[in-house]
């Protein structure tokens, strides 16, 4: 189709004229953020507008604290370390933190639930995983501890003092977890922070660096 | 399943139920139904990633399964939903919905279920009085009958319903059907409809109060508390859940936005006889009715609102009105019983699907080209010549956003031969909008923009990761203060570790979120309304 010469169609028709001057022909793509000609409209505030939002981002937090929001599992770090066994941050194996009904679901899909839960039904699938022996004797352990329970409340009120810095942060659905920590808490005899690593200090302090850090 | 679809879904996946579960569910939208080693070794992830994003989406409904394609003996097949996946969008409004209908009972029921995906009654009942008695103040409990009985209203409504039996499959060979609920075995999962037993309510006596949860300190109700929620307690529903019936929730948006609309282009009056009507024939009418059952104005009259007492030949004329009107929105059926009255419900969603597209074009391009896309709505096919006169607007302007319109899909050119070797200077070139095709364009435009405004939102909040986390400690210090009743120089000593401008970034950065978050609202709002007109388009 070269220039304006000779066309298999009268111009006309389509509307251009003789002698009109047509806008360029574009060579390239448009551009990624064509000017706004027109401002677009504000967006509706008012009571219900607010807290729509509000609900939006309330069910969005209150997802991310659900055991429906998967995460990987971390891997292994090279070697084991005494801390492990007191600080479990992240999920080190796949199994599954709530209890589905089996029932509904193809039997393909059964993995091994945490058993936390004091779950009486038998996992008869067997799966690929084979279940490490420190998190069975942990698990063995838990159920004796349960029994022990009324007893140990009354110790444990104490040392969930120290905890308070912690609690905001937890997970708050998850009662067994804060429970369990209580319960590593029992078996050491050192807090949960010495078992920190180091990797979180100094990030507080980047603001002064008057002070000297010893 | 579009490509803007897939990423929307894709990123709501994201948002609420982590990167795993979005690798899986992008790649089942993408590929169709697929067994589980397949999704395995296409997504390279570990098969127990796999089975538990499996378990996670058909927990929330956005997954089927069902037996494979050869028959019952192959691998389970699954197959991922992506209009389900593209309500998570809508929950905000169900939520709303459910609370200005049945109050904060009723709006944490609706938020536990959809948090959930599906659960049962007794569950449920337990959850939210447990909810409830943490808002309210010391020594008052939330009792469960209160709870039972909001839900039950919510079930008789129908805005809950029970989750469809599940097929077995597998096991059963293939000519006899499932013994329990008499589905049709592995023909296509049973809807929820399709069971009769959808809207029963299990016979269950709740009975009990909702526990008060301390943060920091166990007490003796705590420990009972947790102590229920370890025993397997069965309420003898064990087995019946229930999800939120979507298509009743639309149907309800649905008459908000006729009423409305009447309502602003007639007045409060004729909507709140329009509202009457649709009450009446909430029952009787199903969901993707064209019409509401014949009404007599004699029955209209009866249950107008006490507060509204007009006269019976004031009714009358007011009828005959939104009869007239050109929006058509209720039309007359007969004349026995004093005048047979429906409202047209699907006439009524393509006239608001009109309107929202006549607002999009005039938002865009300005009101002269609104007016020719109007007319071309009204007049279908027109030549430039005609488009010019009609639309009162200079020749060059006119050919100017004609070209405009036609450049961005809203405007086609149709053209008419006049002789059949279709020579180009015998034949007529015709302007014509086609309002099903623009909707489905602009719907698709929706999704984009959803998906551009969470992309943006993702990207301003990690941006600021830094920020947004030491902001979030310090409040947890400040609260921990708090909690152990420091002395004020603590506090603003921990108030001042975030300097003004970071305060000024973070307000800033707040502000930004909300205003994507609001805006995803109020697209979603467009974007019901068109799938609603598609959808009544494609019923028919």
């Amino acid at each position: 189709m070269a220039g304006r010469g000779y066309m298999s169609f009268s111009v006309e028709a389509v509307g251009i004229g003789k002698g009109d001057n047509l806008p360029p022909s574009i060579l390239q793509p448009t551009p990624l953020y064509p000017p706004l000609e027109h401002q677009p409209v504000p967006l509706v505030t008012g009571e219900e507008a607010e807290y729509m939002l509000a609900l939006k981002q309330e069910f969005r937090g209150a997802m991310k604290t659900l055991p429906f929001y998967v995460r990987p599992a971390v891997p292994k770090r090279d070697v084991e370390r005494y801390s492990d066994k007191y600080q479990n941050s992240e999920p080190s194996d796949n199994t599954i933190e709530w209890s589905p009904d089996w029932k509904r679901l193809p039997k393909e899909l059964r993995i091994r639930t945490r058993t936390h839960l004091n779950d009486n039904t038998s996992l008869s699938v067997q799966t690929t995983l084979v279940p490490k022996p420190s998190k069975k004797t942990c698990l063995d352990k838990e159920e004796i501890i349960r029994k022990l329970e009324p007893l140990e409340k009354k110790e444990e009120e104490v040392t969930s003092d120290e905890e308070g810095e912690k609690k905001p942060e937890e997970v708050v659905q998850d009662e067994e977890d804060e429970y369990d920590e209580e319960e590593f808490e029992e078996e050491t005899d050192y807090i949960m922070s010495y078992f920190d690593n180091g990797e979180e200090f100094g990030g507080d302090s980047d603001d002064n660096m008057d002070e000297a850090i010893y | 399943m579009t490509a803007q679809e897939v990423r929307l879904c894709g990123l709501l996946l994201q948002e609420h139920f982590g990167d795993v579960v979005e690798k899986i569910g992008t790649h089942l939208l993408r590929s169709g139904a697929q067994n589980l080693r397949t999704i395995a070794n296409e997504t390279n992830t570990p098969l127990d990633l796999v089975k538990k994003s499996l378990c996670v989406l058909v927990q929330h409904g956005a997954c089927e399964f069902g037996s494979g394609r050869r028959g019952p003996g192959s691998p389970v097949e699954y197959r991922a939903d992506s209009e389900r996946v593209l309500r998570i969008l809508r929950y905000p409004r169900y939520i709303y919905t459910a609370k200005t209908l049945y109050g904060d009972t009723g709006e944490l029921i609706v938020e536990e279920v959809l948090q959930r995906g599906h659960m049962t009654l007794s569950n449920t009942v337990k959850t939210v009085a447990d909810r409830l008695t943490h808002n309210m103040e010391e020594g008052r409990n939330m009792e469960y009958s209160e709870v039972s009985s909001t839900f039950s209203k919510l079930v008789e409504t129908h805005f809950l319903q029970r989750c469809p039996p599940v097929a077995e499959m597998g096991a059963a060979p293939p000519t006899t059907t499932p013994a329990t609920h008499g589905a049709p075995a592995s023909v296509a999962p049973p809807t929820a409809e399709s069971n009769p037993d959808c809207y029963k309510l299990p016979p269950v006596k709740l009975i009990g109060c909702g526990k008060r949860r301390h943060s920091g300190d166990d007490t003796e109700d705590q420990r009972g508390g947790k102590k229920a929620k370890m025993d397997s307690e069965s309420c003898g529903d064990e087995g019946i859940y229930w999800q939120v019936n979507f298509e009743r929730f639309h149907q309800h948006f649905r008459d908000q936005a006729i009423i409305s609309a009447v309502s602003s282009k007639l007045d409060q009056t004729s909507s709140e006889i329009v509202r009457t009507m649709l009450r009446m024939s909430e029952v009787t009418t199903t969901p993707s009715a064209a019409y509401t059952q014949p009404l007599s104005a004699n029955e209209i009259f009866r249950s107008l609102p006490p507060n509204y007492s007009i006269s019976r030949p004031i009714l009358d004329q007011y009828l005959t009105l939104l009869v007239d009107d050109p929006m058509e929105f209720v039309g007359k059926s007969g004349d026995s019983g004093g005048g047979m009255y429906v409202v047209n419900l699907h006439r009524a969603l393509a006239n608001l699907a009109r309107a929202t597209l006549e607002s999009v074009v005039q938002e865009r391009f300005g009101s002269r080209s609104a007016r020719i896309f109007r007319l071309l709505l009204r007049k279908r096919h027109l030549e430039q010549k005609q488009v010019e006169d009609f639309a009162m607007i200079p020749a060059k302007e006119a050919k100017d956003m004609l070209y405009t319109l036609l450049s961005e899909n809203l405007v086609q050119l149709q053209e008419i031969p006049k002789t059949p070797d279709h020579a180009p200077s015998r034949t007529f070139y015709l302007y014509t909008v086609n309002q099903l095709p623009t909707a489905r364009l602009l719907l698709q435009r929706c999704y984009k923009t959803v998906a551009n405004l969470i992309e943006r939102r993702l990207h301003e909040t990690k941006e600021n990761k830094r920020l947004l986390e030491k902001s979030q400690r310090i409040e947890a210090i400040l609260a921990s203060l708090q909690a152990s009743e420091a002395e004020p120089e603590q506090l603003t000593e921990v108030e001042d570790m975030i300097t003004a401008p970071e305060r000024q970034q973070l307000e800033a950065l707040r502000r930004h979120i909300n205003k994507l978050d609001c805006a995803e609202n109020q697209v979603d709002e467009t974007v019901f309304l068109l799938e609603s007109y598609i959808f009544s388009t494609r019923t028919k």
